[in-house]
């Protein structure tokens, strides 16, 4: 805190009735809410809501370099805390940059609230200098979003919209305060003397009838699978308990989607590895062959499912959802189970203890005896190198030698995420912040930022690919600003590896434009904006140089220049079923393994 | 007997399962953007609109009745009831089609020009399906008719011949028998 801001800090010193301005509301409401972190940019519609921050020791801003930077930090912090992330951002161009970030956090329930500055309600409609339908942009953005037209709203719109963001299915919401409203004089009210707008009410408990069929159902089973998702992680960390409890109860494998990794301990003999386009192959497999399907916050996405008239065809599917919509969107379910993952997985180990229900231990066994076989098969596996550093082993060796820190990965997307979500392992939720809905090129060095913040004694990793990491550099200058020592670990093969794999795959080896010609000294880089600059050429001094970058105390750029022309694998050809996966030994042609159906889907 | 899922989710083409017209009353929180919300809804996620009609109904609850007419299979219209239902601005979803006692009214108004034995023959038909003249000129009538939409698609047909020149149409309104509110 500034000399400056001491003095005028006495904002808490007023009256909660006294007439305060729309911008002191605003910053009084942030508070009642627990809020501790805004992200943001300051320009001329928030002016009066900074100059209102100024004067809020309470509250730490933390500057982004470019307002995407803000939206993507509040989704790190949110994802690692289990509480919203808040954003703070002009009108116009500061509204429309942060947009790539709303629609990452809608695709991936991140709960995040969105403040835009909006030109005073008068100038509304007239083209008035940054000015934009921040409301009209961001309707199909997020979850809901409010223009605050006057400022005795102002209160009830704050704590809804809080309410709205963290619960049920949590998502991004925008609230666009135009200037004026900013200014304007009203009366505070706190979270408990508003009075909801609207009539929403998402259902958290599923029925204990269908409870009672999903039980019946599961203890039937003699090829049982959990396929867990995001939705585990968004519940709390008592959902992870359960599910562990669950998985013990039934002894199913556990197989997650990219965004549920940690929900179920990677070290646990029952835990498959990651589900889908390029998960495992004994997981992939068991998805095939279940009877039971058991999805628990996860919506059958569809680099999970495949093609999806071969989608675990012998299978009956039990869907828990808090989104009423996800059941039955993509893949049909037998039983639908509306609720929080947590709550319907206590009820479900309430009623099986209720009803001494227990699996055919011979079946379980045999189904563990199959996949063990397709565990043999050693899907990840990788041909070694020793003159050059393959993508996969870097990420093995950041792995192994950050074993037991307390350590958070974030990733761009691409290649590296991929090889990020097979070689590296977690434990426990909340350490895996991905772009997985929308697959946002340039989420993983922000989000670094936002858990950085968070977590400010953890180990914080932005596992990077040269490409992604180019579209959000600038938030180096945040992490320098802010004493964050977040890691920028970058895997870097001059190409955009995931758009080469598929050129190379299924495009005829037709590279067109995805080589990173004009790449940056990412040494010298690091150098310019203050940050600690390593390189890795050689796999002798990789380990060497990962064990600097995690004792250095301070923001690391670390280029490891891995081969250039890996490709990820095991994986499921566009168009093939879950049981069709490639293995890395196999894709010489995988021209003629993908027909040309395959190669029109993404 | 579930039908059989598609190929892949860029094949989801429904063109090969029965499509079926559905009508919702969705009641909605009157505020600005909400009918933008819901066609946006539509929009982005391609489902069709037949018709829409909308207008406050509740001037103090400040809500909003919308009655949609959509078309999809029916795992489509399990979804856009899920999404309809979604929307935080959402108080109440109702299926008129699927209820029994629903009831489907449209309001028409019907602009038939001619002489001579065709507007004879208009006033006629017109009296057959209880069509009411609003206006009248030596050449032309306005007829104001309410009823099913079939009913109003019926009464055009016959009037095309006989000089339809113009045709206004709200857009179905419904309510359910009955003494219980929605």
């Amino acid at each position: 805190m500034t000399a400056q801001q001491t003095i005028t800090a006495e904002a808490d010193a007023k009256p909660q009735d006294a007439t305060m301005t729309g911008a002191e509301i605003l910053v009084r409401a942030l508070i009642d809410q627990g809020v501790e972190v805004i992200f943001g940019y300051p320009g001329g519609a928030v002016l009066p809501i900074y100059d209102a921050l100024f004067a809020e020791p309470r509250l730490r801003h933390v500057l982004v370099r470019h307002e995407q930077g803000a939206t993507h930090a509040a989704e790190g912090y949110a994802r690692s805390t289990g509480k919203p992330g808040v954003v703070l951002v002009t009108s116009g161009p500061g509204a429309t940059n942060a947009v790539t970030g709303i629609v990452d956090a809608l695709m991936d329930s991140i709960p995040l609230i969105v403040i835009t500055g909006q030109v005073a309600t008068h100038l509304i409609g007239t083209d008035a200098f940054q000015e934009c339908d921040t409301i009209g942009i961001t309707r199909p953005c997020t979850k809901h979003n409010y223009l605050v037209k006057s400022v005795e709203e102002l209160p009830r719109i704050v704590h809804e919209a809080f309410h709205i963001a963290t619960s049920g299915r949590p998502g991004p919401v925008v609230i666009d305060m135009p200037k004026d409203v900013q200014f304007a004089a009203g009366i505070y009210k706190g979270p408990k003397e508003v009075e909801f707008a609207h009539g929403y009410h998402p259902r958290t408990k599923a029925e204990p009838s269908r409870i009672a069929e999903a039980v019946a159902m599961i203890a039937q089973a003699r090829r049982p699978i959990l396929y867990t998702g995001g939705g585990v992680i968004n519940s709390g960390p008592r959902a992870a308990e359960l599910l562990r409890k669950f998985a013990e109860m039934t002894g199913a494998p556990v197989t997650s989607t990219l965004m549920g990794l940690g929900a179920f301990p990677a070290s646990d003999p029952k835990w498959l590895g990651m589900v889908g386009m390029h998960g495992s192959f004994e997981s992939n497999n068991a998805m095939h062959d279940c009877d039971v399907m058991i999805a628990v916050g996860a919506r059958f996405d569809d680099r999970v499912t495949g093609r999806l008239d071969a989608f675990a065809p012998t299978s009956r599917k039990i869907h828990i959802d808090i989104d009423a919509s996800s059941i039955g969107k993509n893949v049909r379910t037998d039983i639908a189970l509306v609720g929080d993952a947590g709550s319907v997985l206590e009820d479900l180990i309430a009623a099986w203890e209720a009803r001494k229900l227990s699996m055919d231990q011979a079946a379980i066994a045999e189904w563990w005896r199959q996949i063990e076989t397709w565990r043999a098969r050693d899907s990840f596996r990788y041909r070694k190198d020793d003159k050059l550093i393959q993508p996969q082993h870097a990420i093995q060796r950041l792995y192994e030698l950050t074993r037991g820190k307390d350590v958070y990965i974030t990733t761009e997307v691409g290649q590296h995420q991929m090889w990020a979500a097979q070689f590296f392992h977690f434990d426990e939720p909340n350490r895996w912040m991905t772009s997985g809905g929308l697959g946002t090129m340039g989420y993983g060095l922000p989000a670094a930022v936002g858990v950085q913040i968070a977590h400010p004694n953890s180990l914080v990793i932005d596992i990077a690919g040269d490409a992604s990491v180019q579209m959000t550099m600038q938030e180096m200058s945040t992490a320098i600003q802010h004493d964050l020592p977040i890691k920028i670990f970058i895997l870097n093969n001059e190409w955009m590896g995931m758009v080469r794999q598929w050129q190379q795959l299924l495009h005829g080896e037709r590279y067109s434009h995805s080589y990173s010609s004009s790449l940056p000294d990412f040494v010298k880089m690091a150098d310019a904006f203050g940050c600690v600059g390593l390189r890795a050429d050689h796999p002798d001094e990789l380990d060497d140089k990962i064990r600097e970058m995690i004792s250095v105390n301070r923001p690391v750029l670390f280029d490891c220049r891995v081969t250039k022309l890996e490709n990820c694998f095991p994986m499921i050809p566009s168009g093939k079923a879950h049981n069709e996966m490639i293995m890395a030994e196999e894709a010489r042609d995988l021209g003629s393994i993908i027909d040309d159906a395959g190669k029109r889907l993404v | 007997m579930p039908d059989p899922q598609p190929a892949s989710v860029y094949d989801l083409d429904h063109a090969v399962e029965a499509e079926n017209l559905a009508t919702y009353a969705v009641l909605v929180d009157n505020e600005p953007g909400v009918l933008h919300r819901l066609v946006g809804l539509f929009a982005a996620r391609g489902y069709n609109i037949e018709s829409l009609t909308v207008a406050e109904t509740d001037r103090r609850a400040h809500t909003s009745r919308v009655t949609i007419v959509t078309r999809g299979t029916l795992q489509v219209l399990a979804q856009i009831e899920a999404q309809l239902e979604k929307m935080v601005s959402t108080r109440h979803v109702q299926d008129v089609t699927r209820d029994p006692n629903g009831v489907q009214r449209e309001l028409a108004l019907i602009k038939v020009r001619g002489s001579g034995p065709d507007r004879v023959e208009a006033l006629r038909v017109a009296d057959i399906f209880r069509a009411k003249v609003i206006d009248t000129t030596q050449e032309s009538f306005v007829f104001e008719l309410t009823g099913a939409s079939s009913k109003i698609d019926k009464f055009v047909d016959l009037m095309r011949p006989l000089g339809l020149v113009e045709l206004s149409r709200t857009g179905v309104l419904s309510i359910t028998r009955g003494a219980e509110a929605m």
